[in-house]
C-alpha cells in the first residue's frame, strides 16, 4: 500500500511540477501577480509529494519489502540499517527519485531565501526549475519506477552491491547530487535573466551565493568519491580518470571557472555573456554527466544500470533542456551590454586568463572521456583514453594556471601597475623558487617534477601571506583580524584565501604520492616479515570472520617502525553471503604526512598470501586540500554582504508593501 | 548575418555532441560478441539437479538444436525470464538449464513452484563451469546447434519480443541446416 502511495505522490509532483513550469513564467511575461505566486506554493507541495514518494521508497527498504521489484534487486534483510538507507540511491531508480528530491529542496530553499528579489525574477527562476523537474519525473514515471511491484515476491533480496556497502559511498551520492541539482539554480538565474533581458549585477549577486554552495557540495561529493574508491577498490589509487568521476569533474571544473566570472561581473559588471554561457555549461555538464552514468553509453566500473531506451529518454531531455537554453542565448547574447572596461593588465585579464584555460582542461576532459565513443563512431576502432593522457593534459595546463592563481588576489581590478606588482610578487617569487630547488635538487632529474609542483604550491602559499599582510598591516592583532572576517565583503575574502589554500596543499599531496610513494607485491608466509621503507611488517596470519552479511579471511598484520608498533592493520576478503565476488577491503593506518596501506590478495600454498603494501606520503593532504576548497566556498557564500543588500532593500521600503511581506512570511 | 549568429556556436557544438552521442546509444553493448560465438561449446560434465548420480555432458546437446540457460534461485532477474522460459518450452524448443552456484533443495523447490521448462539441469555448484562459458552474470541463454557449436548469446532476462524476433528465427533457421 505504501509503495503505491509514494507512486501516487510522484505523480501528483509531477502534475504541480507541470503547473510550475507553465502559469507563473506567463504570469511573470504578462504582469498578473496572482500567477507569479503561484511559483513559491507550488515549489513547496512538490517538496512534501517528494519528500513523501523518498520516505516511502525508504521504509520498503526498511521493511524488507521484496513485492518492490527495486528493494528486491537491492535489498537485503542481512544488510545492516545504513547501508539499506543507501541502498534506496545505490542503483538508476533510487538514484534518479534522490535527484528529483534534491531538486525540490533546492526550489524550496530558492523560495524561502529568496524574498527580497523581485517577484518576478522568482516566479521565472522557479518555472524553469519547474520545467527541470517536468524532464526527472517523467523520466522516473514512465522508464524507471522505482515502485513498480514484482509478483510472487522473493523471500530474500539480490543485496546492494558489495562495493557500494561503504560509508563514504552512502554518503557520497546525496553529496555529489547536491552539487549536481543545485547548479540547476545558477542555470535557472541565467535562463530568468536571459527571458527578461536583464543581465546585470544584481543577477551576478543573486546567483552568487548559490553557485557557491552547489560548487562546494559538488567539491565535497568528488571529494568523498575519491576517498572511497582508495578505501574500497584495494590498489591504493585515488582518482582513475574514469568516465563517472569526470562526469562529475566537468560541471566542478565549469563551476570553479563561473564562482570566478560572477565575481567579475558583481563587481565590475564585466564577462557578462561569458558568465551567463557558464551558468548554462555548469548546468549542461551535470545533465550530460547524469546522461553518460545513467545511458550505457560510456561502459565504466559504474555502470550498474545502464539501458539504451532511459538513454534516449535522458538524450531527448538534453537536447530539450540544453539545446533551448542556448538558443536562447544566441538570440539574447547580442543585446547583453559590454560592461565595465579594464586593460591589460588587471585583476579581470587574469581571471579570465583562468577561466580560459578551466575551460580548456573541461574540453579535453570531455574529449578524453567521449574519445572512445568517437572511434566507434567513425569506425576508428576501440581505444581506451587512459590514465597518462589526462595527467598529461592536467600537468601541461594547471603550472600556468597556478602562476595566474597566485597572482590575481594581488592584482587591483581595471588597471595594475606592472611595477609596483612585480615588487610586490618578489619576496613570493623568491620564495618559491628556492623551494623548487630544495626539493629537486638532491635526487637529481627524477625530482624535477615534485620540484615544480613544489614550487608553484609555495608561490600560492606565499602570494596569499603577502594578500594577507597587505590587507591587514594596517589594523594589528586578532581583534582587527576577527574585525576585518565579519565586514562586508571580509567572509568572501578569506573564503577565496582558505579555498586558495586548499588547492596549495592539494598540490603537495598529489605531487608527494604520485613521485614518492612506495608500493611491494609480495608472498608472505606467517610470522615472515618484510620491511619497506623502514616500516617492519609482520604477518600474522589470515583468520576467518562473520561479519552481519558477508564471510570475511581477515589477516593480521603488525606494523612497527625503530622496534615501536605503529599500527595492527586487518586488510580483509569478503565474501557477501548474495554475491559471489570477493571484495577486498584494504587495512590502513592513517596518518598526516603518510598513510600504510595494506590489501590482501590471493590465498596460496601452504597458509602463505600474497600481499599488497603500500607506504604513501601525504596522500591524505589531497582530501585535506579537496575539503579546504569546499569549506572557501562555503564561507564566500556566507558572507554578509549577500544578506546586507537584503537588509537594505527591505528597509527601503514604503509601509504597504512592508506590511505585504510581513503578510507573505506569516 | 544577423548579429546572434557567432552566438550560435554554442548551440551548434552542442548539436553535434548530441549526434554523436545518439549515434554512441545505438552501439549496443548487449550485442558486444562473446568469444565464444562459433565456437564448440566447452566442454562439461556434472551432476544433474534431480538426479545427482546422472551426469549432464555436452553429449547431450549433439544433433538437437539447443538453448542453455544459465540461472540460480538468488537472481531475481531469472525469475523474470522464468515464465518466457515455460512459454518457449511449450512452443517444443530443447532447454537445458545450468544452475549457477546455487543450492540443491532451493533450486528444485523453484522448478516445483514456478514450473519447470528444463530437460534436465547440470549443478554447478561452485561455478567452474560458468567460468569456462564466459558468464558474468545471471540470467545468459545460450543458443548451441546440431554440431554442439555455439551461435549466440542472450544476456540478461529474455523478454518475449526477444524470443519471438531472435530467439525462435535463430532456432528455426539452424534446425532447417544440415
Amino acid at each position: 500500500m505504501i509503495p503505491e502511495l509514494g507512486h501516487f505522490a510522484l505523480i501528483l509532483a509531477l502534475c504541480l511540477a507541470v503547473v510550475q513550469a507553465i502559469f507563473p513564467l506567463i504570469g511573470s511575461l504578462n504582469r498578473t501577480p496572482s500567477w507569479t505566486a503561484m511559483a513559491r506554493p507550488l515549489a513547496y507541495g512538490q517538496f512534501v509529494f517528494l519528500a513523501f514518494a523518498f520516505a516511502a521508497l525508504v521504509h520498503a527498504f526498511l521493511t524488507d519489502d521484496f513485492s518492490v521489484l527495486y528493494v528486491a534487486q537491492n535489498g537485503n534483510t542481512e544488510m545492516p540499517t545504513i547501508y539499506k538507507v543507501s541502498a534506496v540511491w545505490g542503483a538508476h531508480e533510487g538514484s534518479l527519485l534522490l535527484w528529483a528530491f534534491i531538486l525540490s529542496i533546492w526550489m524550496i530553499a530558492v523560495a524561502a531565501f529568496t524574498r527580497s528579489l523581485p517577484d518576478e525574477m522568482v516566479a521565472r527562476v522557479l518555472s524553469v526549475m519547474g520545467m527541470i523537474s517536468i524532464g526527472f519525473l517523467s523520466f522516473l514515471l514512465f522508464t524507471s519506477n522505482p515502485f513498480a511491484r514484482i509478483f510472487p515476491a522473493p523471500l530474500q533480496g539480490a543485496e546492494l552491491n558489495p562495493l557500494l556497502q561503504d560509508f563514504g559511498l552512502a554518503i557520497h551520492p546525496p553529496m555529489l547530487y547536491m552539487g549536481y541539482v543545485g547548479m540547476s539554480v545558477a542555470f535557472s538565474f541565467a535562463i530568468a535573466a536571459l527571458i527578461g533581458g536583464k543581465l546585470d549585477n544584481a543577477w551576478a549577486r543573486w546567483s552568487r551565493p548559490w553557485t557557491l554552495v552547489a560548487w562546494m557540495f559538488l567539491g565535497t561529493g568528488i571529494v568523498l568519491g575519491s576517498w572511497w574508491a582508495y578505501n574500497e577498490l584495494g590498489w591504493g589509487g585515488w582518482w582513475f580518470w574514469d568516465p563517472v568521476e569526470n562526469a562529475s569533474f566537468m560541471p566542478w571544473l565549469a563551476g570553479t571557472a563561473l564562482v570566478h566570472s560572477l565575481a567579475v561581473t558583481e563587481k565590475r559588471g564585466a564577462f557578462k555573456r561569458w558568465t551567463v554561457l557558464l551558468a548554462l555549461l555548469a548546468f549542461s555538464l551535470s545533465l550530460m554527466g547524469t546522461f553518460l552514468v545513467r545511458s550505457g553509453v560510456l561502459t565504466s566500473v559504474h555502470a550498474f544500470a545502464s539501458d539504451p531506451a532511459r538513454g534516449m529518454f535522458i538524450l531527448v531531455f538534453l537536447m530539450v533542456v540544453i539545446g533551448s537554453s542556448l538558443l536562447l542565448y544566441a538570440l539574447r547574447a547580442p543585446s547583453i551590454s559590454r560592461g565595465g572596461g579594464f586593460d591589460a593588465l588587471s585583476r579581470e585579464t587574469l581571471l579570465l586568463g583562468n577561466n580560459l584555460i578551466l575551460i580548456v582542461i573541461t574540453a579535453l576532459v570531455l574529449l578524453g572521456t567521449l574519445a572512445p565513443l568517437i572511434y566507434d563512431a567513425f569506425n576508428w576502432g576501440k581505444i581506451s583514453v587512459g590514465f597518462p593522457w589526462f595527467s598529461t593534459m592536467f600537468i601541461t595546463f594547471t603550472p600556468l594556471m597556478i602562476l595566474l592563481m597566485g597572482a590575481a588576489p594581488l592584482t587591483r581590478w581595471k588597471h595594475q601597475d606592472g611595477g609596483e606588482l612585480l615588487r610586490q610578487l618578489r619576496l613570493a617569487l623568491l620564495l618559491s623558487v628556492a623551494a623548487a630547488i630544495v626539493v629537486a635538487l638532491p635526487f637529481a632529474a627524477d625530482n624535477g617534477a615534485a620540484g615544480v609542483a613544489v614550487g608553484l604550491s609555495v608561490w600560492l602559499l606565499t602570494t596569499l601571506l603577502t594578500s594577507a599582510w597587505r590587507r591587514l598591516r594596517h589594523h594589528g592583532g586578532i581583534s582587527a583580524l576577527i574585525a576585518d572576517f565579519s565586514s562586508r565583503g571580509g567572509r568572501s575574502y578569506y573564503g577565496m584565501w582558505i579555498a586558495h589554500l586548499g588547492v596549495a596543499i592539494f598540490i603537495i599531496g598529489v605531487t608527494f604520492v604520485t613521485q614518492f610513494d612506495i608500493r611491494k607485491d609480495v608472498r608472505m608466509s606467517p610470522a615472515q616479515e618484510i620491511v619497506v621503507n623502514g616500516y617492519r611488517f609482520r604477518f600474522d596470519g589470515v583468520t576467518p570472520r562473520q561479519g552481519p552479511n558477508y564471510v570475511a579471511q581477515r589477516g593480521t598484520i603488525h606494523v612497527s617502525r625503530n622496534g615501536h608498533e605503529v599500527a595492527v592493520l586487518h586488510p580483509e576478503k569478503r565474501t557477501y553471503n548474495m554475491k559471489s565476488r570477493p571484495m577486498t577491503e584494504a587495512g590502513i593506518d592513517v596518518g598526516l604526512f603518510r598513510d600504510i596501506y595494506v590489501s590482501l590478495g590471493e590465498p596460496l600454498k601452504g597458509g602463505d598470501w600474497a600481499l599488497r603494501l603500500y607506504y604513501k606520503p601525504m596522500v591524505r593532504w589531497i582530501w585535506l586540500g579537496g575539503l579546504l576548497t569546499a569549506l572557501g566556498g562555503l564561507l564566500s557564500a556566507s558572507d554578509p554582504r549577500y544578506r546586507l543588500r537584503v537588509l537594505a532593500k527591505v528597509t527601503g521600503r514604503d509601509v504597504p508593501s512592508n506590511t505585504l511581506a510581513a503578510g507573505e512570511q506569516a | 548575418m544577423p548579429a546572434y549568429a557567432r552566438y550560435l556556436a554554442p548551440l551548434l557544438a552542442f548539436l553535434a555532441l548530441t549526434a554523436l552521442l545518439y549515434k554512441g546509444l545505438s552501439i549496443n553493448p548487449r550485442t558486444i560478441p562473446s568469444p565464444l560465438i562459433d565456437k564448440p561449446a566447452p566442454a562439461f560434465r556434472l551432476p544433474a539437479l534431480k538426479h545427482p548420480e546422472q551426469f549432464i555432458s555436452n553429449a547431450d546437446f549433439q544433433g538437437k538444436v539447443t538453448l542453455l540457460n544459465v540461472w540460480a534461485t538468488w537472481c531475481v532477474a531469472c525469475r523474470q525470464e522464468h515464465q518466457n522460459l515455460v512459454q518457449l518450452r511449450k512452443q517444443g524448443v530443447r532447454i537445458y538449464g545450468l544452475n549457477y552456484k546455487d543450492k540443491r533443495p532451493a533450486a528444485e523447490q523453484w522448478l516445483q513452484q514456478f514450473g519447470n521448462p528444463y530437460i534436465a539441469n547440470a549443478f554447478d555448484a561452485d561455478g567452474r563451469v560458468g567460468i569456462n562459458w564466459g558468464v558474468y552474470g545471471t540470467p545468459e541463454t545460450f543458443v548451441i546447434d546440431k554440431q554442439g557449436i555455439i551461435r549466440h548469446k542472450y544476456i540478461g532476462p529474455i523478454t518475449l519480443n526477444a524470443i519471438q524476433n531472435e530467439i525462435l528465427p535463430l532456432v528455426k533457421q539452424l534446425r532447417e541446416a544440415d
